[in-house]
């Protein structure tokens, strides 16, 4: 070892150290992490142990209420795209960003009406992820189903693959962009159970807070995987359906009162 | 005999001239705007000489954490970048990052490498809420403290010495 190797000695002793830190936190931290409803910290990556998911019943979801859809794009920040000079109002309405949207379901012999938002339904088994050629659609370890933009090359198979028309394509260039939600010309992009409020220890959704303020609390969104978790629990007492349950994708979005 | 010597030395002093005018603009003086928050700085994440080289990489990789892992206390993001490096421009907001004679247009421009982080990613840092997942890296390394410092106008060498034998230490490394 020669003296011209001396601040690499430096860094490995640093990381040593760092090492003997981060296990001995590592250590601590499980079982502070346990209660606070599985709530976790920015250093921490998205874990196997959480299945994020969501139930909506569709008979609290209220007719021409839009609070959901508004807070998502005010979240997401769709609301900043500006509609391309000349494009008319049908173009403009089939083309821009849908993260969630509602559809109205009427019984065509009943004349019953039901609302319900319709959204990436974050499957366990997605079809979007087995026809991406380059690896841009993806599930993340917590069961999040996303488009890693970076890697997208907009060839929109998924949008074909997807059976609930959860995917939106960026045709124009973007001017004005938040910095949690980065938006491109060229790329798919879809609800990502917003993820960056997940990820910085949130567990509510824009949409879920939003339909919870109008008061009409159709949106719980939570942990699949934790018995002990509203979500699970709710999924537990009451009959639940996956739309499309036919293909057995097993969704991590479930309805109630369909 | 003479011309011949002559026209070496011309030729010698021509050289000599393009490599001083291709070297200065990037490695001597700096390139943080004054009005951003990183000109008040002591450092940047790492010597200043290692992020002019590595940036890329660095954000490349820990792009990939963020994405795919749902790793946010990273230590390189770029909306880390753009929250310092941004130029306040007196009106509460900023000036684009990639807008001309900006922090990152300054040397990509120089150097004819195109920028296209920006054409998904905000250009400024947002207004009201200052993003915590992004910031946390930067402000660790803020404390930190340790590393290189920011080269001054009136700082004539690109490098300490230091910053050297670390780069190159570094580069054996790989």
């Amino acid at each position: 070892m020669t003296g011209k190797n001396e601040p690499n000695d430096m860094k490995r002793r640093e990381f040593i150290g760092r090492t003997v830190l981060a296990a001995g936190a590592a250590s601590v931290a499980p079982g502070i992490l346990l209660t606070v409803a599985n709530a976790k910290s920015e250093g921490e990556g998205a874990s196997s142990d959480i299945r994020w998911g969501m139930l909506i019943d569709s008979n609290k979801c209220v007719d021409n209420c839009t609070a959901c859809v508004d807070a998502c794009e005010r979240e997401n920040g769709i609301n900043l795209l500006q509609r391309p000079e000349g494009q008319g109002d049908e173009m403009w309405n089939a083309q821009r960003p849908q993260w969630i949207r509602k559809v109205k379901l009427r019984d065509r012999q009943t004349d019953e009406v039901t609302n319900l938002p319709m959204m990436c339904q974050h499957c366990e088994f997605p079809p979007c992820v087995d026809v991406c050629p380059t690896g841009a659609s993806f599930k993340r370890a917590d069961g999040i189903v996303m488009v890693d933009r970076h890697i997208c090359i907009g060839c929109r198979y998924c949008m074909m693959a997807c059976p609930y028309k959860a995917r939106s394509f960026i045709h124009k260039n973007v001017e004005k962009q938040t910095v949690r939600s980065p938006r491109g010309k060229g790329c798919v992009e879809s609800c990502n159970l917003c993820v960056h409020r997940i990820d910085a220890g949130a567990t509510t959704t824009a949409c879920q807070d939003a339909c919870e303020k109008d008061g009409h609390k159709a949106i719980l969104f939570g942990d699949l995987k934790d018995p002990e978790s509203q979500l699970s629990k709710a999924l537990k007492e009451k009959s639940s359906r996956q739309i499309r349950a036919d293909l057995e994708l097993n969704t991590g979005v479930r309805y109630t009162s369909l | 005999m003479h011309s011949s010597t002559g026209i070496l030395r011309t030729l010698g002093l021509i050289l000599a001239g393009s490599i001083a005018l291709l070297s200065s603009p990037v490695h001597s003086g700096t390139a943080v705007t004054p009005g951003s928050r990183a000109a008040g700085m002591e450092s940047c994440v790492a010597p200043t000489a290692e992020i002019r080289r590595n940036h890329m990489d660095y954000l490349k990789h820990d792009r990939n954490r963020v994405v795919h892992e749902g790793v946010r206390d990273v230590k390189h993001s770029l909306a880390g970048c753009v929250e310092c490096h941004a130029e306040k421009d007196g009106n509460g907001g900023y000036h684009p990052i990639n807008a001309d004679g900006q922090f990152c247009s300054g040397c990509h421009e120089h150097l004819a490498v195109n920028l296209t982080c920006f054409q998904c990613h905000s250009k400024e840092p947002d207004r009201k809420h200052s993003d915590a997942a992004s910031l946390s890296g930067i402000r660790n390394a803020g404390q930190r403290g340790r590393l290189g410092l920011l080269i001054k106008l009136n700082e004539a060498p690109a490098l300490s010495s230091e910053e050297m034998a670390q780069l190159h230490a570094l580069s054996r490394e790989e």
